[in-house]
């Protein structure tokens, strides 16, 4: 032990003795928190998954303040978030913090995967971190879609119509279960209604518990680093990682840095910009829903857009929607797709950095596209993209074979 | 049997489990029912889905309207003799100029007007691609090979002036004509299932 834990040992008060003889309070603290070692060579890559879990809290609080005003009614839905908005004491900023909330939320997670992608943290032994991760990703999705539909305007009613009109696809059951979806013969109060028992009850236990495995995963193999090396095999005297060091206190006061410096980011959107020009919320959506109409112009959150252009530019709606579920699909097998002996982008060659480079390339022109109407030189670009998007992953276990790697050094170094 | 008490029989106790397994698991199958069927349309929902009256005969040649049955939108439009002298213009240019997709219209609008009275068209105002509205342009345009008829602004699919869905577009079939019948000459029913004609 070190000097920081014997010390903490001493002072167990007679109360955390009581406790820990009936509940491993000090175990639990210890293994999760002050002696969970991981690599002291983090850098900012690694402050996504915490701030992560800050956002999901701003949202489950805003979240909880808000339904305290809104109504999940047709009829309501619209006219009571125009009430938060100008009525309810804060209510215009605890809604901006939930709407800039949840674009924040994909940015991070988005750049959180990234950094799995750059050091191969879901290479072997990490798979099912990666498997539970993609199940929260897919959740989030859900989660986002679910909510969108809730302030009832003209892009939640005709985003929702879309999206769930794709189910209409799948051969033979597709019209009964777009209809078993909706609970009616279009999307109605009922929709709504059970969109809003999904938002904010069913959809947020189902993260909490695979949050909860996602670290318990990652805190029995530990962290991986931007070097993709195992610190575990480097242990001192005490059993100590000699690279690690503890997440309490030191990963967490460098974690408040990087806390401060988000929410500073944060508030600046939602004081000064929180519908981001039309990117974070969308203009059509201040025009209640109306059946009669579709929008002109119809294009989800800015989210959804890379896999939405992938779907409309396949000519065909059964094969768009197949290539839109690969698409969201394919992430999830990297773990075996890639197939090169180093985890970490700095002992690569260089065709998995010209791979990761394209690929980036293309979730980015992907998701400008999604937000462009599909007609004249955006189709053919939105296949172009699509194919390099999806030759990614297809071509990985071919590219990350015969990719030539440099040696990967037994210890963890600052600079590389 | 055996007298000894640290006996554990193995055969029974596998027997055991796989009966608990089963009839719980049966048993949560049962009970998952109700909770998944709860989720149907109600009896409401089926109710306020009920047949729609629509007064037709005041309709001019070229004009249409846009009424909702079960929440959908439908299009009513009375088409002109023009109008339907150009239906067949654009037949090789179709998907499935002759309706054969059989889940698309009942069966009296199996033709190429795609109704019971030529100069009606009954059709839901849904693309068949992902639900969006298409637009009625039933104005010839010259410009880009356009013979009239509805455009979807979402994904851009084309039908021609019966709902007959152009080729090389997303949507995969004709729009959708719902049960109809003409209670008079005035006035049709919209949702109800057409009488032996």
């Amino acid at each position: 032990m070190t000097g920081l834990e014997s010390e903490m040992g001493k002072d167990r008060s007679a109360f955390i003795k009581w406790v820990d003889d009936r509940f491993p309070w000090t175990e639990t603290m210890r293994y999760h928190v002050t002696e969970y070692y991981a690599s002291k060579n983090f850098n900012w890559w690694y402050i996504f998954g915490v701030l992560a879990m800050v956002i999901l809290v701003i949202q489950f609080v805003t979240g909880i303040f808000l339904t305290m005003n809104y109504k999940p009614s047709a009829a309501e839905a619209f006219a009571s978030i125009e009430y938060i908005m100008r009525d309810v004491e804060w209510g215009w900023l605890i809604r901006y913090m939930h709407s800039t909330g949840a674009s924040f939320l994909f940015i991070v997670v988005y750049l959180h995967m990234f950094r799995a992608m750059l050091y191969g943290s879901y290479k072997k032994p990490r798979e099912l971190i990666w498997i539970i991760g993609m199940l929260i990703f897919f959740v989030l999705f859900a989660e986002a879609f679910a909510g969108y539909l809730l302030p009832w305007g003209q892009m939640s009613y005709w985003g929702a119509q879309v999206i769930i009109s794709l189910f209409g696809a799948i051969p033979f059951v597709g019209e009964a279960l777009v209809e078993w979806i909706r609970g009616d013969y279009a999307i109605s109060d009922i929709t709504l209604n059970r969109f809003f028992a999904f938002h904010v009850a069913l959809l947020p236990l189902v993260f909490v518990g695979l949050i909860f495995l996602h670290i318990v995963a990652l805190h029995h193999v530990g962290s991986n680093n931007p070097d993709g090396v195992e610190i575990k095999e480097h242990k001192g005297a005490d059993g100590v990682p000699l690279d690690g060091i503890a997440f309490h206190p030191y990963h967490t006061s460098k974690d408040l840095v990087g806390i401060i410096v988000f929410l500073m980011i944060f508030s600046a959107v939602v004081f000064f910009a929180p519908d981001m020009g039309g990117y974070f919320l969308e203009h059509a959506n201040f025009e209640p829903a109306n059946t009669m109409a579709t929008p002109e112009h119809i294009a989800p959150a800015w989210y959804f857009t890379p896999f939405y252009a992938i779907l409309r530019a396949v000519p065909d709606k059964l094969w768009g929607t197949i290539l839109f579920g690969a698409s969201v699909l394919l992430p999830a097998f990297l773990p075996w797709l890639d197939r090169s002996r180093v985890k970490s982008i700095r002992y690569r060659g260089w065709m998995y950095k010209l791979a990761l480079t394209i690929f980036v390339v293309s979730i980015v022109v992907l998701g400008w596209l999604g937000l462009q109407p599909a007609e004249g030189i955006y189709v053919p670009l939105a296949r172009i993209f699509s194919i390099f998007y999806f030759s990614f992953f297809i071509l990985m276990p071919y590219y990350t074979t015969i990719d030539k790697t440099k040696p990967v050094p037994d210890r963890v170094v600052y600079n590389a | 049997m055996t007298d000894d008490v640290d006996h554990i029989d193995r055969r029974r106790r596998h027997f055991l489990t796989v009966a608990t397994l089963v009839t719980g698991g049966a048993g949560m199958v049962a009970a998952s029912i109700p909770f998944l069927s709860s989720l149907k349309p109600s009896a409401r929902a089926k109710a306020l889905g009920a047949p729609v009256e629509v007064p037709v005969g005041s309709l001019e040649p070229g004009e249409m309207i846009r009424v909702m049955w079960r929440g959908r939108l439908v299009f009513v439009l009375r088409r002109d003799e023009e109008m339907l002298s150009r239906l067949t213009d654009v037949n090789d240019l179709l998907r499935d100029p002759h309706s054969e997709v059989i889940d698309q219209q009942p069966e009296f609008a199996v033709n190429e007007h795609r109704s019971l009275r030529p100069e009606f068209l009954i059709v839901e105002g849904a693309c068949t691609h992902l639900g969006c509205a298409p637009l009625a342009e039933f104005e010839v345009g010259p410009a880009d090979d356009w013979f009239g008829g509805f455009f979807c602004p979402c994904h851009g699919s084309r039908f021609d002036l019966s709902g007959r869905v152009y080729k090389g577009v997303p949507a995969p079939t004709n729009l959708r004509v719902p049960p109809y019948r003409f209670i008079n000459d005035d006035v049709i029913i919209i949702g109800a299932e057409p009488v032996a004609v």
